[in-house]
């Protein structure tokens, strides 16, 4: 990867170069405040998704605002992409990319589902390793990315295919219910309206704390940003890169099982691509870089929740859902212009 | 090609060559020796009997043309390489560096050209990269931004904040702040590749400045890589050319100038001028 300081992206962080001069009380301090504002990465996706939610809210107060349609929107659109961006964000930063991720989703509940009916594995365990299936997945990517030196990209289109095949293959494709016996712990993963979307936030503060006050999510923006550079200070790229890896097939595994209680299914279809591009499009809004070296976690979440915002709000409002690819490409696109020019602009700056 | 090392008159004792031309101190003083030092990449003999010294706090300039040598030389120092043949002596004991943390572990530490150093992260941040100060679990950033701050005041570093990304500081302070990340490190033996390269006059001066603070602390011995003559005899104390992987030249900085240091690479040109006409 490239290490040029232009790339730095982030969706807004100008350097805001401190408080203005003299000024007049309190008209000083809000500029000052706005400045501290503007210099948080996450602003301008902030402000985005605070909109976006606050329109919706307004113009369709009794469908939008509803209860219902918070738990549709939170739990069952948000919490996935959120989960899933993650992972991404984690592997953006470090310089690589899972496409697979989609794929553990939809075998991840079999696993459980087979450990359990087929071999008698008590709920709880057949849980465990299911989520440790997961891992295990994350494990063999990391092991052809790193250890056998294949692009992330072609690696996890392989695996991405092969999950998908498995899914397929082992469930004859046909969907499954629950078991039985899963039922109970079921609803502290899934099943309950907001279990879901509660486990998002946690996994979202755990892992914001991880990235920003931890020598794991040190080495992994030294590892994206410079490699050469990470491994000459000592760091172990290749065991970054395999953690993170592990970290994304466990967070795809845990999103296959929430989704499985939520909707009391195990859908052989479930996940793919779609849940996976969500995420990556969640992280990239919120100012993550594909070239690695940078991205927030918080973005991430904020990304999420416009994108979920857009599905909903026009799935309430009655706009044909064939308009959103068109709003989602051109997100994307704006935000990463916005990063590259913002990152440019930072770079005249500084000289 | 092989990289049997040539017949000089002294090659029996090494601390007699070793020794021409310098105003030397005892032998027991050199913290880094390197004897008869021979690589080569297959068909191509990189370094064919580098003999060289570095006494304690003392500067040494290491200069030559493109392809003397010189950055393998480095590589080797550091652990990054090993050697063909000839020995390395760290504190007067005789080590084969297996890796670069294996050379660090004995207390050298080479600043590369690329600076290692990351970007997006804050000045503290990486003056600890992979050593952090650590409130298990998470990152000790107070006690680390203390330090950093301390130790940078201390070594003249002068940066508006500690808490900057290193992307948006000039060439001499990344150079510096690399310079000091390897002191702080507790290195005793700094290895600098070309840390004056690319700079304007001012990043210059910082660089020579911290270079000559060092030398007072007088604990830190340096090798610098560089091919600005005049840069080199401003700050080192002694200067060896490399020339077709073989040192040969090695005087105080006082005996020699500018000018004699171009003679000889000036002769050395025409030399292969001539070679070039005459096949």
């Amino acid at each position: 990867m490239s290490n040029t300081t232009e790339r730095s992206g982030m969706l807004v962080g100008l350097p805001g170069d401190g408080p203005g001069g003299a000024g007049d009380g309190t008209l000083d301090r809000l500029r000052r405040g706005a400045g501290v504002f503007g210099r948080q990465r996450e602003a301008t996706v902030f402000v985005v998704t605070a909109a976006l939610l606050l329109y919706f809210g307004l113009t369709h107060p009794s469908t939008f605002g509803s209860r219902i349609n918070a738990i549709d929107l939170l739990s069952e659109i948000a919490a996935p992409i959120v989960i899933i961006a993650i992972g991404e964000v984690l592997l953006l930063i470090c310089g690589e990319i899972d496409l697979s991720v989609g794929f553990i989703f939809a075998c991840s509940p079999f696993v459980m589902f087979y450990l359990n009916v087929y071999f008698g594995v008590p709920a709880g365990l057949a849980i465990l390793l299911s989520l440790a299936f997961g891992v295990g997945c994350g494990w063999i990517n990391g092991f052809l990315t790193v250890t056998l030196g294949l692009p992330s990209f072609i690696t996890t289109l392989g695996t991405g295919f092969l999950l998908a095949g498995f899914a397929l293959y082992t469930s004859h494709a046909e969907a499954k219910t629950i078991p039985p016996a899963t039922i109970g712990i079921g609803n502290w993963i899934g099943t309950n309206p907001w279990s879901q979307f509660i486990w998002a936030v946690i996994l979202v503060a755990i892992f914001h704390v991880v990235l920003t006050r931890t020598s794991w999510g040190l080495h992994t923006i030294a590892t994206g940003d410079n490699q050469l550079g990470a491994r000459e200070a000592g760091i172990r790229v290749g065991r970054i890169k395999y953690g993170n890896f592990m970290i994304i097939g466990f967070l795809g595994a845990l999103v296959g099982l929430q989704t499985a209680f939520y909707n009391n299914t195990i859908d052989p279809l479930a996940g793919g691509y779609t849940p996976m591009f969500y995420g990556v499009t969640a992280a990239v809004i919120g100012g993550t870089a594909m070239l690695g070296g940078s991205g927030t976690i918080l973005g991430a979440f904020l990304g999420a929740i416009a994108l979920s915002t857009l599905i909903d709000g026009f799935d309430l409002v009655g706009i044909t859902a064939n308009l959103l690819p068109i709003i989602f490409g051109g997100a994307i696109l704006i935000a990463m212009i916005a990063n590259v020019q913002l990152a440019r602009l930072r770079a005249r700056g500084r000289t | 090609m092989t990289t049997q090392p040539p017949e000089t008159p002294d090659a029996a004792t090494p601390a007699a060559s070793l020794a021409a031309g310098a105003d030397s101190p005892p032998p027991g003083t050199d913290v880094l020796r390197a004897e008869h030092i021979g690589k080569s990449f297959g068909p191509v003999t990189a370094l064919v009997d580098v003999n060289l010294r570095l006494a304690k706090g003392e500067v040494l300039g290491l200069l030559g043309d493109n392809g003397a040598g010189k950055s393998t030389l480095l590589k080797i120092l550091c652990g990054f390489q090993q050697q063909d043949s000839g020995a390395l002596m760290v504190n007067g004991r005789e080590v084969l560096l297996r890796s670069v943390d294996h050379a660090r572990s004995l207390g050298i530490d080479a600043v590369y050209q690329d600076l290692a150093l990351i970007n997006q992260l804050s000045v503290y941040h990486n003056m600890f990269l992979n050593r952090e100060e650590l409130r298990w679990p998470l990152l000790n950033n107070r006690a680390m931004r203390k330090a950093a701050r301390e130790h940078l005041d201390a070594m003249g570093v002068n940066i508006p904040s500690v808490d900057v990304e290193v992307a948006r500081l000039s060439g001499g302070q990344r150079q510096a702040i690399a310079i000091a990340r390897a002191v702080y490190s507790d290195a005793k033996i700094l290895l600098l590749d070309e840390p004056l390269a690319a700079m304007g006059a001012k990043e210059v001066a910082i660089i020579l400045d911290l270079i000559r603070d060092l030398k007072r602390r007088g604990d830190v011995s340096i090798v610098i890589i560089a091919h600005n003559y005049g840069q080199a005899l401003e700050v080192c104390d002694r200067i060896n050319l490399l020339q077709h992987g073989m040192i040969t030249l090695d005087k105080a900085s006082k005996d020699t100038s500018v000018a004699e240091l171009n003679d000889i690479v000036v002769a050395e040109y025409r030399r292969a001028m001539e070679a070039r006409q005459r096949s």
